[in-house]
């Protein structure tokens, strides 16, 4: 009898994976969205209905007569993603079925114009996994400034200029303000960590009640780098403490990643055009800087991301790739 | 056996009768009272049904919407400012072809702010592609209602029954309510061929290039068209059901022989027919009721003036700068025909202004002595104004 051998790649390959969002989609190279709205519907597995905020997502999925979902859908406005999904989730209820609801939109459907809609699905805990994909800025519209830009970030209605330094604000903090909806779960997630979505999504989908994730999502487009290195710099936006991964239960902040060892917010900027100012010969670049540190150092401090030692979950082990193991836990 | 019943109370036994799966509302006068009655049917486990109480107007609509699409019959309501709020997603569920059924309790819309009726509120959405049926009394109201969700569901379109605020939502009226055997014999259960379902997933809302957009425009006006033939078949089976008929497009009365004709729509019909027996020597007129405002019954219009010479359209609403909403459409059904009556076109009762009866005596004097004007507020006191704004 003799034995057919197959390579472990190839098994890995052949291996039956459901997929909610197909290829083939409009998104530009290295869209940090396609690639969450990917991992979080693929991680949700196919009992799902989704409904979807206008945006880019909406945009590149779904030019008629094409779709890129192999789930059911539904698009209504740019902001009322959390009310219609509240009303897909009670009809749900209504006919006795278990299929869960994910609401999605960007950080401008969220942040800002939605935001009414989601804070009453969220005060109803609706059962439904609203999850936001930030990119920090209108994208879908031509990269306008949203209240989730960052401090400094050049857009086209925040730009560079003899009076300005980009955006005069700070980032918006969904996530505080989520949680103080006192919803069971409520998490942050970015797309250099896949492992770590999956992990949060199912967590989610598991609670009975509203949940949200907000997942970092780079824009090559709008945030001026190449969509090869789009992993690379959402790892750094985690690293530098500029965008902590934490996970709040009731309010109650009940996990962090931990940062093996912090890297200079000045690491994560240069490597975008939108904060190319801040690296000019500008007395006021040096400031802004700062100003940008402080913010992660803060956030290291107030979410205790500092670690201890190696840790395989930490914001260096995290995205290794392993065979079994931790990685699935 | 009629019962008298608060207009909003009948309403809201009327809604529960056609066995909603999902309510969302949010409180505005005078619509108020039509939700706090089918809460109050939930509390007493009178009604079983998720019921959502939002944070806006706008959340009711959408949280209708998304219960629709995912398959489950849905019901809300609102008035003046509630319905402006909707109005984005009031287009959005048309345009999805989402069947449902929504109440306006018409008021004026502000500002200055007015919590009183007219037909303001409506009108403003005429245009979003939804069937509007207005009802003379509390009795049409109910009977519309349940014709509402069979008329919705087989035509893939939302319907809104218009009732006018206070004077019918909250006026006390002897009503006739239909059994539960009546309505599930009428209406059978929700079934949306295009709900979401995990099992055959499809995209509902995508993008759509110039290449279609005409072609689903187009489609959506013939719909809207084609759903005359669905309103008076529901009209005439519910009358076969109940008895009782709320007129199908639009109903005429009064007197067959009469070249004069006073258009309407609403419960200023109520007081048109006491007046024409209050007034019987202001010359005899035909009383038409116009009950589907869209889609717009042009033919049956045609139909309804034949023989008048004169045709006064009274209306609770007006498009400033323009004038009469219907009155124009009126006019423009008659283009280039040569069978038109001089049309005497009005706005009355705005914000809430009390119509009189004598309003038809005052009426036939103005179609006899015309002032030449293609629109006026029949009942504004200029005297009030400055001279300027005369």
């Amino acid at each position: 009898m003799s034995e057919t051998t197959i390579p472990l790649s190839e098994l890995r390959r052949k291996q039956p994976r459901f997929s909610g969002l197909e290829s083939g989609h409009r998104a530009c190279l290295g869209c940090g969205q396609a690639l969450a709205a990917r991992l979080v519907t693929e991680s949700a597995g196919p009992d799902v209905m989704l409904a979807n905020a206008t945006g880019c997502l909406e945009v590149f999925t779904t030019p008629w007569p094409e779709s890129a979902w192999r789930l059911p859908w539904l698009h209504s406005l740019f902001e009322n993603a959390g009310a219609i999904a509240s009303g897909m989730e009670a009809a749900l209820k209504a006919q006795g079925k278990a299929t869960k609801v994910i609401a999605m939109g960007g950080d401008g459907s969220t942040f800002d114009i939605g935001f009414q809609a989601l804070s009453g699905m969220l005060e109803r805990n609706h059962n439904v996994l609203y999850v936001c994909y930030d990119n920090e800025a209108y994208m879908n519209t031509g990269i306008q400034r949203s209240s989730s830009t960052p401090h400094a970030a050049s857009t086209t209605t925040s730009p560079v200029g003899k009076e300005r330094m980009g955006k005069r604000h700070l980032k918006k903090d969904i996530i505080q303000i989520i949680a103080a909806h006192n919803i069971a779960y409520a998490a942050t997630a970015s797309v250099a960590y896949p492992s770590d979505i999956r992990k949060k999504v199912r967590r989610a989908l598991a609670i009975e009640g509203a949940t949200f994730l907000q997942i970092h999502a780079p824009c090559p487009l709008g945030w001026g780098h190449d969509g090869a290195v789009s992993i690379e710099v959402a790892r750094l936006a985690v690293q530098s403490g500029l965008f902590p991964l934490i996970e709040l239960e009731r309010g109650e902040l009940t996990g962090a990643m931990p940062l093996r060892t912090p890297k200079p917010v000045s690491a994560y900027l240069k490597m975008q055009q939108r904060f190319g100012h801040l690296f000019k010969n500008d007395p006021r670049a040096l400031e802004e800087l700062e100003h940008l540190q402080a913010i992660a150092d803060h956030n290291i401090e107030i979410y205790h991301l500092r670690g201890d030692g190696e840790d395989a979950l930490d914001s260096e082990g995290a995205d290794t790739v392993r065979r079994g193991g931790i990685r699935w836990a | 056996m009629p019962q008298m019943l608060e207009g909003s109370q009948a309403l809201a036994r009327a809604v529960a009768l056609c066995r909603p799966q999902v309510v969302a509302a949010y409180p505005i006068t005078p619509q108020t009272h039509i939700v706090e009655n089918i809460s109050k049917l939930v509390a007493d486990g009178k009604l079983h049904c998720e019921l959502i109480s939002v944070e806006s107007e706008f959340s009711a609509a959408s949280v209708v919407l998304g219960a629709a699409a995912a398959g489950s019959r849905a019901y809300t309501a609102s008035s003046s400012q509630g319905i402006l709020l909707m109005s984005e997603v009031l287009y959005s569920i048309a345009g999805l072809r989402i069947p449902l059924v929504l109440t306006c309790a018409n008021r004026a819309v502000g500002a200055p702010l007015s919590i009183w009726n007219d037909q303001q509120d409506s009108m403003a959405v005429r245009d979003a592609g939804w069937i509007q049926i207005y009802c003379a009394d509390n009795q049409e109201a109910v009977d519309a209602t349940i014709q509402a969700y069979r008329i919705a569901e087989r035509t893939e379109l939302p319907v809104m029954i218009c009732v006018d605020g206070f004077v019918l939502t909250h006026t006390l009226e002897q009503i006739e309510m239909p059994s539960q055997e009546q309505v599930d014999g009428f209406l059978p259960d929700f079934q949306f061929s295009r709900a979401l379902n995990p099992a055959n997933p499809i995209s509902i809302g995508t993008l759509v290039s110039p290449d279609y957009f005409s072609e689903v425009r187009h489609s959506h006006h013939q719909a809207l068209l084609n759903a005359q033939v669905e309103i008076q078949s529901a009209d005439a089976d519910w009358a076969a059901v109940s008895g009782r008929s709320g007129g199908g497009l639009l109903s005429v009365e009064g007197d067959p022989a009469a070249k004069v004709g006073i258009l309407s729509l609403g419960s200023v019909i109520g007081t048109l027919r006491d007046a024409l027996g209050e007034y019987p020597d202001a010359g005899p007129a035909k009383l038409i009721k116009l009950r589907t405002f869209r889609p717009f019954p042009e033919e049956a219009l045609r139909e309804a003036c034949a023989g008048l010479t004169d045709l006064v359209v009274l209306e609770r609403a007006l498009s400033p700068g323009s004038g009469g909403i219907i009155g124009t459409e009126v006019r423009a059904a008659f283009a280039g025909r040569s069978d038109m009556p001089r049309v005497h076109n009005f706005a009355v009762g705005l914000g809430g202004r009390d119509i009189p009866l004598d309003i038809y005596p005052r009426l036939m004097a103005a179609v006899k002595s015309p002032s030449g004007a293609s629109f006026a507020i029949f009942d504004a006191n200029l005297d009030r104004l400055p001279e300027a704004d005369r």
